[in-house]
């Protein structure tokens, strides 16, 4: 079981793909996503929303192979889709060659 | 005589320089019309999220926010017109203007008094000719927009917009700060209109209004079907938070993707009438040099005439 990922920018997709886990930080702090996580709608303060891909992010605790910065925006999830809409995103670090089309 | 075959190589020739002018700008119009388009479908995944959160907000809350309510009585409508900032075009600008004037009437004569803000060089030169008062313009980026304008547009609509919520003429109210989004100073409005010029296809652009506020049906959502509900959202911090944040987005990317699909038919619409200013360009050639033989023809009848008319006259 994996996350749909997809991170969208006003101008464009910044990134899509599949993740175990995603932590973003809230209005509220922080909240970090699983599969099977109840749909959410949140807003998000400016910051790093970090992204695992990994099989062992969830295990590690280690969930930074993809960190993207954004503005603010929100969050929504739903079946296991996770979708990041900020006005303004850019991808700060772990962007391999497929996902980043910055 | 030999004056008049001058005067038509000279119009060949400017015709000709004027053509080749033609035919850069068609060329480059071409090429831009498709990185317009792409723009436009580089910003589909942003708008559609947006829409998406937006329904999904509305249809499972009752919230009560003052993007959403409709009020009693309109007295006062924005009305957006996006149009080029180039000439060169045809009737784009002209045919987006007029579609804005019928708008215009129908809300004088519903009794709302409607106030122009205005994208475009082409349009605030129009307006500002006929001495219209416009409450705001954004220039200079009508070929290439960029989503700093559509934001600058969408916050300065929604805080006049805001204006006039409680029929009052109080400041904006977001959650949080509270503070202005724009520096918007003018009367507040209770509508918001955007008169843009859809791209259909090469072929085709429809000058198009689109009421931006109050929202009235969230267009582009999917009917539901049995087992694809919209899920039950989990609203965090909590749904007035969420509508507040996402709406004033909601408008600004509306805004842009009318500003982009406005920019692919300006291109379009210049692409079209440089081609055909090219075709009249290959008429006025041929029919000029079609005259200038026909004088340098005469020229010399005539003067085959005279010489012939003077020998006769000699041996006579």
């Amino acid at each position: 079981m994996t996350l749909n990922v997809q991170v969208v920018s006003a101008a464009k997709e910044v990134w899509s793909g599949e993740a175990s886990m995603v932590v973003a930080r809230t209005a509220e702090g922080e909240l970090g996503i699983l599969t099977g996580h109840e749909p959410v709608l949140a807003v998000l303060s400016a910051g790093e929303v970090r992204i695992g891909t990994g099989e062992n992010a969830v295990r590690s605790g280690r969930v930074d192979d993809l960190v993207v910065t954004v503005d603010g925006g929100f969050l929504s999830v739903e079946h296991d889709t996770v979708l990041v809409v900020a006005e303004r995103v850019s991808v700060s670090q772990g962007a391999d060659a497929t996902g980043s089309r910055a | 005589m030999a004056g008049q075959m001058r005067e038509y190589r000279s119009k060949i020739k400017s015709t000709k320089s004027m053509q080749k002018i033609f035919n850069a700008m068609e060329l480059i119009a071409t090429s831009r019309i498709a990185r317009a388009r792409a723009a436009v479908a580089a910003s589909t995944p942003y708008s559609r999220a947006l829409t998406r959160a937006v329904s999904a907000v509305a249809t499972f809350t009752d919230a009560e926010h003052p993007l959403l309510t409709e009020r009693p009585r309109s007295r006062r409508a924005a009305v957006l017109v996006v149009t080029s900032d180039r000439g060169m075009a045809g009737a784009y600008s002209a045919s987006a203007i007029k579609e804005a004037e019928r708008l215009i009437a129908r809300l004088q004569q519903d009794g709302t008094e409607p106030l122009l803000f205005v994208a475009g060089r082409k349009g605030e030169a129009y307006y500002r000719f006929r001495g219209r008062e416009m409450q705001d313009t954004w220039t200079g980026g009508s070929e290439s927009p960029d989503f700093e304008t559509a934001d600058d547009i969408g916050l300065t609509l929604v805080d006049a917009f805001l204006d006039g919520a409680d029929g009052g003429e109080g400041r904006g109210q977001r959650a949080g700060d509270g503070d202005r989004l724009s520096d918007y100073v003018g009367p507040s409005v209770d509508e918001i209109h955007v008169v843009y010029t859809r791209f259909v296809s090469m072929i085709t652009q429809d000058p198009t209004v689109l009421r931006l506020l109050p929202l009235e049906v969230v267009e582009g959502v999917e009917p539901p079907s049995g087992e694809e509900l919209l899920p039950l959202y989990d609203f965090e911090p909590d749904v007035e938070t969420v509508l507040d944040e996402l709406l004033p987005s909601y408008i600004s990317a509306r805004i842009f993707n009318a500003l982009l699909q406005s920019a692919a038919s300006e291109h379009a619409a210049r692409q079209r009438a440089m081609k055909s200013a090219g075709d009249n360009a290959d008429d006025l050639i041929r029919e000029y040099t079609r005259l200038s033989n026909q004088a340098r023809q005469a020229e010399i009848t005539q003067e085959i005439s005279e010489i012939v008319s003077g020998a006769d006259s000699l041996a006579g």
